[in-house]
């Protein structure tokens, strides 16, 4: 059990924190939100960091979720848990059928279909508002309720979300150790050379495209029963750009990086709104300059410069690899 | 697994770091907190923008004069970019966090919607600044708001409609809230009015060229061209219209009521008319009009600090009043007593009309708090 | 019967016209795109912000009262400084990061060039006067501006000297060269950084010239890039990434689909329709209408 010491840790911060401050602003409301993100993060950790593809419309499957969750509850009154169910198994659908000609597609052509996709699933919408409401979004969703116990307080919220990340981290951690995991890393490392040694490297991707979009599905979920409202926007194109930079500034290919990554970037705009107009320019060279000295991501930088100090003392620490793949020509 | 434990510790480190940065709870002294959430920046900044100055100028006026019963006011802000989860979320903050007395904001429908049940469940009084029907309709107890609907906006255009003997229009509306809102309103109101829309299109936010709407628009039979939208779009749709040579009434909503719209479409505005506040023609309404001095005096005050007037800051300053009168007249920050107050406000002479709230009506405006102006010369005119 | 067919037929030829203006813009955006990508395999998410640059500068520079045709070649050079220092600052530091690290890089530098515009430019729309005036066309069945011929007849000029550049010129060679391998063309003698940097300054002057054609028909302000700079990304990849006339050609379809779009089916689905077509291309054309083959890296 020696490999989930982290998530035990994680888990004792997660629960600790509303014990100690159960009133806090920071804690119950941002806090979800970030637990929110670190479900969504996670999940696309999967696609992006350990399968090395891309996705630049992961915010559709988030809506879809949602969506789902938000309008049969309220136009016909289903039970929530029921519509959740309903909102999982039309992702793993439309995930599947869209995986089959999208995952064809390699770098930035995958970006671009992703991307399309997202796009469509928000145009429609904003169109349809005969059953989505339009712009102007949906209202009064109910609240879930567990054996009884409506969660309808922002502490409660926060026990929800907080054991649903901690379901996916647990699932995440579990697929990366698993057969699947390692064919995974294998198409990441040498698509070829995985398939030579029998991997069914597209069924792998779309395995983990569509668990990922599953993942984002279950947040969506979540989000529109703790919001009681949901609008297209919330499922835009910028939020599909939210969630990859959480995965990449956070750090690829690790579970807690993606976790990192969700952290920070639900605090950077909680805390850079006292800069009003500045906050653009601040977030943007935040961004830039992240990626720049770190390219690798938050979390292998912070870890490395922890080791660094600790080895310190031992002889001159080996330079960390700043490159990790480049870019090759495409003739 | 040395390497995990020091992520979390460092994960730790964070959270605790910025529960300490949370924990300088303000007092809650002897002010009047008032919360806003406006879209300052992004798509409706144009809303956000002169609303957040508006409430700055007046509150800063306020306190200078002594405060609302020797009480100083202050204003919690925060900019939601336009973004409504963002909105929730500060809608959240200044209720937990700030524990404001009052909220008033929400500069887009969107925001105001998404944050109305959070604002409903915690029991703040909320007098929002956007435009939709639905926001007072179906009435919800401590929601208010002061801008006309744009409900209003389409009765009074096809009022002004029927007066021209007009019967089959064109609607052209743009994709966001704002124009879809206006859309559903106007497809909904033309039979009371006998009007059958005959050409239905709609353009994105951000597109660049709106001609080829604009043909199907000219090869239907319409008489008038209704276009509900605000940004760049209704200024492009107005040049496109008349670089197509179509020479019918167009009408656009108040979405477009500001100095920007006439700039931006330059001679192609001539003639264009739409529903608007009096705020805009201030100067030239008539002596005995109940609301010319409010309204000069606000144009004066905004024009003399930050530059061209526009309705959409004036929406703040009514609901200002609108709530520190309330709170005034209760005596207290107590929350119901502040929301029966503002419910009860009867003849407030504001720049959007004069208000009469009650417990069936949350707005408090009627058809008649509209003018219907026309552009002429590049300047606004009422069309009498 | 025959004047409805006549209609149809006037109407179509508007939304030609039309869709070739638009995909004028888009074309020249997305060679921005191509450019770069070739020289660099990075995708410059910040292009759009080229685009609102020019035409922000040049409305700064009116407001200064520098005289219009000054503004215009004023507002392209200040771009194109920008472009270098996007490459100097934010790329070249960042050589050998991964496709997705470049691509949040790409997408800070556009978020950073947004936010300093509205601090210099507040977050009010501006509009441009027209090149020469705005009195109306009618070309057969179409009526454009005359802004409109500027815009496709300055994209065609464009073009061609971007052909002309990269097949005829020393230094176009050079940059194709170093696209290809870097390496190799570095042992040859060619000065990569400095190929590096011309194409960045290349394409965003070329995105500058876009915001200025663009800004007298569509106004601008300090969000205007965003949605040109995804256009331009489809546009870009439609045609094939890497392949320049495949972007320009790629722009002009998508301007086009746009149009029809809006015209015949639904102008609320336009945008829609376009991705779907996008998306089947690549379904049947991994690599865009023009573009290679990719080769798998073993």
């Amino acid at each position: 059990m020696n490999r989930l010491k982290g998530f035990y840790v994680y888990a004792a911060v997660v629960a600790l924190l509303p014990i100690l401050f159960p009133d806090n602003y920071f804690v119950t409301v941002v806090g979800a939100t970030i637990l929110l993100n670190v479900i969504l993060a996670v999940g696309l950790n999967l696609f992006i960091g350990y399968a090395g593809q891309i996705s630049l419309g992961h915010a559709a499957f988030f809506g879809i979720g949602a969506y789902s969750s938000a309008v049969l509850t309220t136009r016909f009154e289903l039970n929530a848990w029921l519509a959740m169910l309903v909102g999982l198994g039309l992702v793993y659908v439309i995930a599947n059928l869209v995986a089959r000609p999208i995952l064809k597609l390699k770098g930035h052509y995958l970006a671009m279909a992703t991307l399309g996709f997202g796009i469509i699933v928000n145009i429609i919408l904003v169109q349809e508002s005969s059953w989505s409401g339009g712009p102007d979004g949906l209202g009064d969703i109910p609240t879930l309720s567990l054996f009884g116990f409506d969660i309808d307080t922002d502490l409660r919220w926060y026990g929800m979300i907080a054991f649903f990340s901690l379901a996916a981290i647990l699932v995440s951690l579990n697929i990366i150790d698993s057969r699947a995991g390692r064919e995974l890393r294998a198409v990441h490392g040498s698509e070829f050379a995985a398939q030579m040694m029998g991997v069914d490297t597209v069924r792998t991707r779309t395995n983990v495209f569509v668990l990922s979009a599953m993942f984002a599905s279950l947040a969506g979920s979540l989000f529109a029963h703790q919001q009681a409202f949901v609008s297209p926007e919330s499922f835009g194109f910028g939020f599909s750009i939210e969630i990859v930079t959480m995965v990449v500034l956070g750090g690829m290919a690790s579970t807690y990086g993606a976790v990192f990554g969700a952290i920070v970037l639900t605090l950077l705009p909680e805390t850079l709104v006292v800069f009003e107009d500045y906050e653009m320019l601040i977030f943007g060279g935040i961004l830039m300059g992240g990626m720049i000295f770190m390219p690798q991501g938050l979390f292998v930088f912070l870890t490395q410069k922890i080791r660094t100090v600790l080895n310190h003392r031992s002889g001159p620490s080996p330079k960390p690899q700043d490159a990790q793949k480049t870019l090759e020509c495409d003739s | 697994m040395k390497k995990r434990n020091k992520c979390l510790a460092g994960m730790a480190a964070v959270a605790l770091g910025m529960l300490s940065a949370s924990s300088v709870v303000l007092a809650a002294g002897d002010t009047i907190k008032v919360g806003t959430f406006l879209s300052v920046t992004g798509p409706a900044s144009f809303l956000g923008d002169p609303e957040l100055k508006t409430l700055q100028m007046y509150i800063e006026d306020i306190n200078a004069k002594g405060g609302i019963d020797g009480k100083q006011v202050e204003l919690v802000h925060y900019d939601t970019g336009g973004n409504a989860k963002k909105a929730v979320n500060f809608a959240k903050r200044l209720i937990k966090r700030d524990k404001v007395d009052v909220i008033v904001g929400g500069s887009t429908s969107g925001s105001t919607l998404a944050s109305m049940p959070e604002i409903e469940k915690s029991g703040v009084p909320f007098i929002s600044l956007a435009g939709s029907v639905k926001i007072v309709d179906p009435v919800s107890p401590w929601t208010f708001k002061t801008p006309h609907t744009d409900r209003m906006a389409a009765s009074k255009v096809y009022l002004d409609m029927q007066a021209r003997g007009i019967t089959k229009v064109a609607l052209i509306s743009g994709d966001g809230g704002f124009g879809k809102s206006g859309r559903a309103q106007s497809l909904a109101l033309a039979p009371d009015f006998g009007i059958t829309i005959v050409a239905d299109e709609s353009y994105g936010r951000k597109d660049t060229d709106m001609t080829a709407q604009v043909t199907n628009i000219r090869s239907s039979d319409a008489q008038a061209i209704l276009n509900f939208g605000f940004g760049s779009g209704p200024a492009i749709v107005t040049k496109n219209i008349r670089q197509l040579g179509i020479e019918l009434p167009l009408y656009q909503s108040h979405g477009v009521a500001s100095k920007k719209f006439i700039d931006l479409a330059g001679d192609a505005a001539e003639g264009v008319r739409l529903p608007a506040a009096a705020l805009l023609v201030a100067d030239k309404l008539d002596d005995s009009d109940q609301q010319k001095a409010v309204l000069v005096a606000y144009k004066n005050a905004y024009e003399a600090k930050y530059g061209p007037v526009s309705t959409f800051g004036g929406h703040a300053y009514d609901g200002l009043y609108i709530a520190l009168e309330a709170i005034d007249r209760a005596n207290s920050t107590d929350k119901t007593a502040v929301r029966d107050q503002i419910e009860a406000t009867k003849g407030f002479v504001g720049t959007s009309g004069i208000f009469t709230m009650s417990k069936d009506d949350h707005l408090g405006l009627g058809l008649d708090a509209f003018r219907m102006l026309e552009i002429r010369n590049g300047d606004w005119a009422l069309v009498e | 019967m025959l004047s409805e067919v006549k209609l149809m037929f006037d109407q179509i030829i508007q939304f030609l016209a039309t869709g070739l203006s638009i995909g004028s813009t888009y074309a020249l955006v997305g060679l921005g795109f191509a450019i770069i990508y070739n020289a660099s395999g990075v995708v410059n998410f910040a292009q759009g912000e080229f685009v609102m640059l020019g035409a922000m500068s040049v409305v700064g520079l009116l407001g200064a009262g520098v005289p219009y045709p000054l503004a215009l070649l004023v507002a392209i050079a200040i771009v194109t400084l920008v472009g270098f220092s996007l490459n100097k600052f934010a790329i070249e530091p960042a050589r050998g990061a991964s496709v997705v690290a470049t691509i949040i890089i790409t997408i800070g530098a556009s978020i950073l060039l947004r936010g300093a515009a509205l601090l210099i430019w507040g977050k009010d729309i501006f509009s441009m006067p027209a090149f020469t005036g705005d009195e109306p066309i009618q070309i057969g069945a179409a009526t454009l501006v005359p802004q409109n011929l500027w815009i496709m007849g300055i994209t065609v000029i464009l073009v061609l000297g971007v052909r002309y550049f990269f097949d005829k010129t020393l230094i176009g060679k050079a940059i194709l060269a170093c696209s290809c391998n870097k390496t190799a063309a570095g042992l040859v003698g060619i000065n990569v950084k400095l190929m590096l940097l011309t194409s960045y300054g290349l394409s965003a002057a070329i995105g500058a010239v876009a915001g200025l054609l663009i800004a007298p028909i569509a106004f601008t302000s300090f969000d205007a890039g965003t949605m040109l700079g995804l256009k331009g990304f489809a546009a870009a990849i439609l045609g094939g990434m890497g392949s320049s006339m495949g972007a320009v050609a790629g722009g002009l379809v998508l301007g086009v689909l746009e149009s029809l779009g809006a015209g015949l089916i639904s102008s609320g689905y336009k945008d829609a329709i376009a991705f779907v077509i996008i998306l089947a291309v690549l379904f049947f054309k991994p690599s865009g209408l023009f573009g290679f083959k990719s080769v798998d890296r073993v």
